[in-house]
């Protein structure tokens, strides 16, 4: 792509440059993660660090996660209104682990190894979203509003499902599966940040060799082929690395509908379309809200559990804005 | 040089396209017909935009299903009607999209192809503007820098004259009447104006019911008596100025 011509000051057009701009935002988000390590340390440091190191790195997944499987999301579907959540991939996941709840029950699920059981769950998640895309996408060859209507169905069938599940459900099943449908930042579990945090930077290094791909996929589906583009794999390529990060970040904190949202669009305006740029943005934008607003609310204000509902405020009334300005696509 | 032999494709149970067999040389060539006729389906299944349902089709030799669409990319450039960018975008880094299957825009040759394509289109006032606050036409024409700096030898487009003013509807089919001419392209255009077909094109194809009614010179498809039961009205076709000139009606 040809650089602009640079009509504003030297220093900056510099600073407006994606590269430039996505160094900030690693600056900022290197500080958000220092501040909660390090602000109000109690005597026994050690204990504290390595319980705050650990979410650290859990919402540094998740921030990945949510940011990058987003923006692919809005790449493959051409709008800039959707996120994995509102198409239903997390309820897919959702309805997953309530059905091994309840088939497998709650004293078996507690002797399990989460790690197998994720494993499990995500294989499951994975092999569903891609046959569900590959036969609406490519099979049937569906128009892609009639996708998004047939996700946003899928998705609100199965939270009811889920919702339907739960009352199935004896108390000590039911305490089990409470932890895994709220979104929780802080109770991030132990077991599955390596498996996760290793299976979502693996999806996202194999996003790079299509990442110019999918700068031209998002121009619509002709133009795409017209330059060149193997449509069919790209986008198949894209579900797979959704479906293994929604599976990651859900398992780790639980079902996020507009998060994705605020940090992809907030991507956009700040660095632009390109994918090279936008879904690094997207992650470090993430990073910060996450970490940042963890360390606002928790060593600032003293309240530690509101986060996501903070969030998914924002992330909601982001979502009437772009609806209501029609800056939809 | 585009070669199609028994091109089939259906939407649903109606067949658009129905056993279409043509030779298309060199030059700039119009397909024509009445509405339904197939003629956007033809020109997709020929840019292998859709799959097809039968037979095959040659582009340089090179069979359309067959071949890697990578490859294709840099033989042939296609455009379609509906062109909606769903993103942010300057009409420098859309037409610089041309490049895309050549590696990008990354050398100074491809960055004086873009700025060539721009020029051509006489897009230069607008190049860094973003293509959403563009009106009709400077979008219609961004699309076809795009597809110019492709730098293909075979170049398809789908009414490009649509959201287009006379001067630049005039303006395009010269350029592309040029093209043809001087760098010996293969340039298939489907076109709804007969007047713009019977001025601008070299061979007409005229199809009707997912087939070719007719295919041949302007003086062998614009008369009366063909086109007036192609598009079953009344019409008369006389010769003004040596240009032969459709009356309809």
């Amino acid at each position: 792509m040809p650089e602009r011509a640079p009509r504003a000051t030297p220093v900056r057009h510099a600073l407006s440059h994606p590269a430039a701009r996505i160094a900030m935002l690693g600056i900022a988000a290197a500080a958000a993660i220092a501040l909660f390590l390090l602000l109000d340390l109690p005597g026994r440091a050690d204990y504290a660090l390595g319980l705050r190191w650990r979410t650290v790195t859990g919402m540094l997944v998740v921030a990945i996660a949510v940011g990058a499987s987003t923006v692919l999301l809005q790449t493959v579907t051409a709008n800039r209104i959707l996120t994995p959540g509102i198409m239903g991939f997390d309820a897919i996941f959702m309805t997953i682990q309530v059905t091994g709840v309840l088939v497998i029950g709650p004293r078996l699920l507690l002797g399990t190894s989460p790690t197998v059981l994720w494993g499990i769950e995500l294989v499951l998640m994975a092999g569903i979203v891609v046959l569900l895309y590959w036969w609406l996408f490519i099979k049937r060859r569906l128009d892609l509003h009639l996708i998004v209507l047939v996700g946003l169905v899928i998705g609100t069938m199965l939270r009811a499902v889920t919702t339907f599940l739960q009352r199935l459900l004896d108390p000590d099943a039911f305490a089990v599966v409470q932890n895994l449908v709220f979104a929780s930042f802080t109770a991030i579990d132990r077991d599955l940040l390596l498996p996760t945090g290793v299976l979502v930077v693996a999806a996202g290094v194999s996003i790079v060799p299509i990442l110019r791909s999918l700068d031209a996929l998002a121009l619509g589906r002709s133009t795409a082929i017209g330059l060149g583009v193997a449509h069919r794999r790209v986008v198949m390529h894209a579900v797979v690395a959704i479906a293994v990060m929604v599976a990651a970040s859900t398992a780790l904190v639980g079902p996020v509908l507009f998060f994705g949202l605020l940090v992809a669009n907030a991507a956009y305006s700040l660095v632009g379309h390109r994918h090279a740029a936008s879904i690094p943005a997207a992650a470090l934008i993430g990073a910060i809200v996450l970490i940042g607003g963890q360390t606002v609310l928790a060593r600032g204000l003293g309240f530690a559990t509101e986060l996501p509902v903070v969030i998914e405020f924002l992330g909601g009334a982001l979502f009437i804005l772009l609806v209501l300005t029609g800056r939809t696509r | 040089m585009i070669t199609t032999d028994g091109v089939t494709k259906r939407h649903g149970r109606t067949l658009a396209v129905d056993g279409v067999s043509v030779d298309i040389g060199p030059g700039l060539t119009a397909i024509i017909g009445p509405n339904g006729a197939g003629k956007s389906t033809l020109l997709a299944c020929i840019g292998r935009l859709v799959r097809l349902d039968g037979g095959t089709v040659l582009v340089d030799g090179l069979d359309v299903t067959a071949t890697s669409t990578r490859v294709l990319a840099t033989r042939l450039a296609v455009l379609r009607q509906e062109n909606h960018v769903p993103i942010r975008l300057s009409v420098a880094d859309l037409v610089a999209f041309g490049r895309f299957p050549h590696g990008g825009a990354r050398t100074a040759d491809d960055r004086a192809i873009v700025d060539d394509a721009v020029a051509m289109l006489g897009l230069d006032s607008v190049r860094d503007r973003f293509i959403d606050e563009l009106s009709g036409g400077q979008r219609q024409r961004a699309f076809v820098a795009m597809a110019l700096a492709q730098s293909t030898d075979v170049l398809l487009l789908d009414e490009p004259l649509n959201n287009l003013d006379p001067r630049y509807a005039v303006d395009l089919m010269r350029l592309l009447g040029g093209l043809a001419a001087e760098r010996g392209m293969t340039i298939v255009i489907v076109l709804h104006d007969i007047a713009v077909a019977a001025r601008h094109a070299d061979r007409i194809v005229a199809m009707k019911d997912g087939r070719v009614a007719r295919e041949g010179s302007v003086d062998e498809v614009i008369t009366a008596e063909f086109l007036g039961a192609l598009y079953e009205t009344q019409v008369a076709v006389e010769v003004l100025g040596g240009r032969r000139v459709v009356l309809w009606g």
